[in-house]
C-alpha cells in the first residue's frame, strides 16, 4: 500500500487529462443512476402512500352490511330482509372457528352542539376493537373508547380530526363536553390525522365515534347497519367470511351461497391487488431503470474502450518496464470504479435532494413521498459496479494481453 | 581504456556462462495478406560484460531482434536462454518479471510517460519491481543524479530536451540495476552534441561491467562496441571483434 498515495495522484491526473470524457463518464453514470434510483424511490413512494390509505380504511378487515335475500331457502321466499342485532354478534364471536375481531357498527346522522356551533355528524356506535381494526388511532393526549366505556354505557365521544377543528377551533377537544342528539357527551379522543381513499358511511376525519351501547340508548336503534371482522391472518379471510355465512345463514335461516343476504366488501382483496398492481409496476421500473443503466454502462464501456485504445501504448511502455498483466488490469479497473463510484455518489445525492424537495413541495399530494430506501441505492449501486468493472474489464484485459511491442506500436 | 577481453563466438548452444544464448531465431510477421519473415534464423552468443553493436540496413531485422533478446516480443521459432533459463518455458508474469529486474530498455523514441515527471517516470520500474516508496524515491533521484539531471527531476518530459529526455529513459532503465542494457538506436533521435553525450553514458555503463547490447546506425557508436555484428536481410552476415 506504500504505493497508493502515489498512484492516486497519478489517477487523479490521468482523469484531469482526459476532463471531457471523464466528465462524459461520469455524467452518463449520473444520468443512469438518478434514472434507476428515482424511477424506484418514486413507485415505492406511491406504494407506501397508496397502503396507508387504503389501511386508512382498515388494515385487511372484512365489511359485511345485512341485506336481503336473493335465493329462496327451505321453503322461504327469497327478498326476505335479513336484520342482525347484538346478540347475533356475540353469537358470531362465540360460535365462528379464526375469528380475531368482530365489531357491530350502527350509524346516524345526529346533530352535534358545542358553544354556538351545531352541526349535522356521522356518529357511528361501535365496540373498542373498531378502532384497531379500522385503524383510528387517537392524536396524543387522547383515547379511544374502552371496554368501560362500553359497559356502562358512558357517554363518551372519539371526534374525528376535521369535525374537531371545525367545532372547537382552538380549543383543546379532549376533555370538553359537547351535546350530541340532546344530550351531554365527554370528548376522550380525537383522531390522528391519517390518509384514506375509500369509506362506505363518511371520512373518519368528519365522524362522531361512541360506544354501541351508548348509541343504542341514546337512537333507540337495534339493528346494526352493519358489522367488521377479520381473520389472525389476512389470507384467512376468504375461508372465514365462508364460515360466517354459514353461521349466520343457520342463525338466519338464508342460503350461505346467497351472495346478496350479506354484502361482503373483503378489503384484503383490494390490498392483495394492489400489491400484486405495485410488484408490476416495480418490476417495469426497475426493468427500464436497468435498460437505461445498461445502455449508460454501454456508453461507459465505448468511452472507457477508447481511453484503453488511446491507451494502448501507455500499457505497453509499462509492460516493457515490467508491469505485470494483473497490474494494468488493476489501474483500469479502478480507474473505472472510481468514476463509477463517484457517479454513482452524485447521482444517489441528486436523487435524494429532490426526493426531499418533493416532500414539502404541493407534487407530494399527487404522488406521495419518493422514499429513496437504502436497499435501492445498494441495488443501484451494485448493478453500477458490476457495469463499471464490466466496462473497464475487457478493453484493458485484451490491451494487457498484447506482447509490449505490439501494444507500444498501436 | 582497460576494455575487458571479448571472444567471437559462432553461436554453439549450451555453452555455459553465457548470458544471451539464441539458436535459429525467426520471426514471421504475418499482416493477413502478406507474410514478412523479418528474421530468419539468428544465432547469438553474449557473455557478461560484452558491448555489441548491432548494425545493416534498414528493415534488415535489428529492432526486431532487440526486442526479442528483451523478452518484448515472442520468436515465430527457435530457442532464447537468457541467462541460462529458457525463455520459452516462462509464464507472462515470470516474462514481466524477467523485464523488469534482468533488463533495461532504451528506445530510440524515449517512450516516456509525458503525464508523469522525470522522478516518476524512474520510479516506474521500481514501482513494478515492488520496491518501497522512500527507497524508490532515493534510487531513482540516484539515477537521474548520475545522467546528470539532478536539477530536473521534477519536469515533465514535454520540458525536457531530447537528449534530457534519453537520459531519464537511460536512468529509467537503469533503476533496477540490470545486467543487460539494450539501445534500440538511442542517438537515432538526437543531435550531434547530445548524442554523443548519450554514446558516453552508455559506454561508461559498460566500462561498470554491464553487458551492453545497442542497434545503431551511428559508426562512432559501433566502433566503440567490443564486437560488431551485421544483420542483413534477417541473417547474420559478419560478427565479429572491433578492432580497437
Ligand atoms: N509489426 C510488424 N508487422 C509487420 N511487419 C513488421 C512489423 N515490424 C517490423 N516488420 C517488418 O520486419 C522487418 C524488420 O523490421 P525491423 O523494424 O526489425 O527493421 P530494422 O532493422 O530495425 O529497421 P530500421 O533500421 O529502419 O529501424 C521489416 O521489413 C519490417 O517491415
Ligand atoms: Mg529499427
Amino acid at each position: 500500500m506504500t504505493s497508493f498515495g502515489s498512484f492516486l495522484r497519478q489517477l487523479a491526473r490521468d482523469l484531469w487529462s482526459q476532463k471531457l470524457r471523464t466528465f462524459l463518464t461520469v455524467f452518463g453514470i449520473i444520468w443512469g443512476t438518478v434514472a434507476v434510483a428515482l424511477l424506484l424511490a418514486v413507485g415505492e413512494g406511491v406504494h407506501q402512500r397508496q397502503t396507508r390509505s387504503f389501511a386508512g380504511l382498515g388494515d385487511r378487515i372484512v365489511i359485511a352490511w345485512p341485506s336481503r335475500t336473493s335465493l329462496p331457502f327451505e321453503g322461504l321466499g327469497k327478498g326476505r330482509r335479513v336484520r342482525v342485532d347484538e346478540s347475533d354478534i356475540e353469537f358470531l364471536e362465540r360460535r365462528v372457528e379464526g375469528l380475531a375481531a368482530i365489531s357491530s357498527e350502527y350509524n346516524d346522522n345526529l346533530r352535534a352542539r358545542y358553544g354556538g356551533r351545531t352541526r349535522l355528524v356521522d356518529v357511528s356506535g361501535v365496540s373498542p376493537v373498531f378502532g384497531v381494526m379500522r385503524n383510528m388511532i387517537p392524536a396524543e393526549g387522547g383515547r379511544f373508547i374502552n371496554p368501560t366505556d362500553m359497559a356502562e354505557r358512558r357517554r363518551v365521544v372519539f371526534v374525528g380530526n376535521e369535525l374537531a377543528d371545525d367545532l372547537f377551533g382552538d380549543v383543546d377537544p379532549v376533555g370538553e363536553e359537547v351535546m350530541l342528539h340532546g344530550s351531554p357527551f365527554l370528548v376522550v379522543g380525537v383522531l390522528k390525522a391519517k390518509d384514506q381513499d375509500s369509506s362506505y358511511s363518511g371520512r373518519d376525519h368528519s365522524k362522531m365515534i361512541i360506544p354501541s351501547t351508548t348509541f343504542m340508548a341514546l337512537t333507540g336503534q337495534r339493528w346494526v347497519d352493519l358489522f367488521i371482522y377479520k381473520a389472525p391472518t389476512p389470507d384467512g379471510n376468504e375461508a372465514l367470511t365462508k364460515r360466517v355465512l354459514a353461521a349466520l345463514g343457520e342463525r338466519k335461516r338464508f342460503d350461505p351461497t346467497d351472495t346478496q343476504a350479506l354484502g361482503i366488501w373483503d378489503t384484503t382483496e383490494m390490498f392483495v391487488w394492489f400489491d400484486t398492481f405495485m410488484l408490476a409496476f416495480k418490476l417495469f421500473l426497475g426493468f427500464m431503470g436497468v435498460l437505461t443503466l445498461t445502455v449508460g454502462g454501454i456508453g461507459v464501456s465505448n468511452i472507457m474502450n477508447v481511453v484503453v485504445e488511446e491507451r494502448t501504448r501507455e500499457i505497453g511502455i509499462k509492460m516493457a518496464l515490467g508491469a505485470r498483466g494483473r497490474t494494468v488490469l488493476g489501474q483500469f479497473l479502478l480507474e473505472t470504479m472510481v468514476l463509477t463510484a463517484i457517479g454513482g455518489l452524485i447521482g444517489l445525492a441528486l436523487t435524494w435532494a429532490f426526493c426531499a424537495a418533493v416532500a414539502g413541495s404541493p407534487v407530494e399530494n399527487a404522488i406521495g413521498t419518493p422514499v429513496l430506501s437504502p436497499g435501492i441505492a445498494l441495488l443501484t449501486a451494485s448493478v453500477l459496479g458490476l457495469v463499471g468493472f464490466l466496462a473497464g474489464f475487457f478493453p484493458a484485459r485484451n490491451a494487457a494481453r498484447l506482447d509490449p511491442v505490439v501494444a507500444m506500436k498501436l | 581504456m582497460n576494455w575487458p577481453l571479448t571472444k567471437k563466438h559462432n553461436g554453439e548452444a549450451g555453452g555455459n556462462g553465457h548470458i544471451i544464448e539464441m539458436v535459429g531465431i525467426t520471426k514471421v510477421y504475418d499482416t493477413g495478406k502478406i507474410k514478412v519473415e523479418a528474421l530468419r534464423g539468428i544465432d547469438l552468443v553474449v557473455d557478461p560484460g560484452e558491448f555489441v553493436a548491432i548494425v545493416g540496413p534498414s528493415g534488415s531485422g535489428k529492432s526486431t531482434l532487440l526486442n526479442l533478446v528483451g523478452c518484448l516480443d515472442t520468436p515465430t521459432d527457435g530457442s532464447y536462454h537468457l541467462g541460462g533459463e529458457a525463455v520459452a518455458g516462462l509464464d507472462r508474469d515470470a516474462l514481466a518479471d524477467v523485464r523488469n529486474r534482468r533488463v533495461g530498455f532504451v528506445f530510440q523514441n524515449f517512450n516516456l510517460l509525458p503525464q508523469l515527471t522525470a522522478l516518476e517516470n524512474v520510479e516506474m520500474p521500481l514501482l513494478f519491481g515492488g520496491v518501497g516508496r522512500r527507497e524508490r524515491r532515493r534510487r531513482a533521484l540516484d539515477q537521474l543524479a548520475r545522467v546528470g539531471l539532478a536539477d530536473r527531476v521534477e519536469h515533465r518530459p514535454t520540458e525536457l530536451s531530447g537528449g534530457q529526455m534519453q537520459r531519464v529513459a537511460i536512468a529509467r532503465a537503469l533503476a533496477m540495476e540490470p545486467d543487460i542494457v539494450l539501445a534500440d538506436e538511442p542517438t537515432g533521435n538526437l543531435d550531434t552534441g547530445s548524442g554523443s553525450d548519450v554514446m558516453s553514458l552508455l559506454t561508461e555503463l559498460w566500462g561498470q561491467g554491464r553487458t551492453l547490447v545497442v542497434v545503431t546506425h551511428d559508426k562512432g557508436l559501433a566502433r566503440r562496441a567490443g564486437r560488431v555484428v551485421e544483420i542483413r536481410d534477417g541473417l547474420v552476415v559478419t560478427d565479429e571483434l572491433a578492432v580497437a
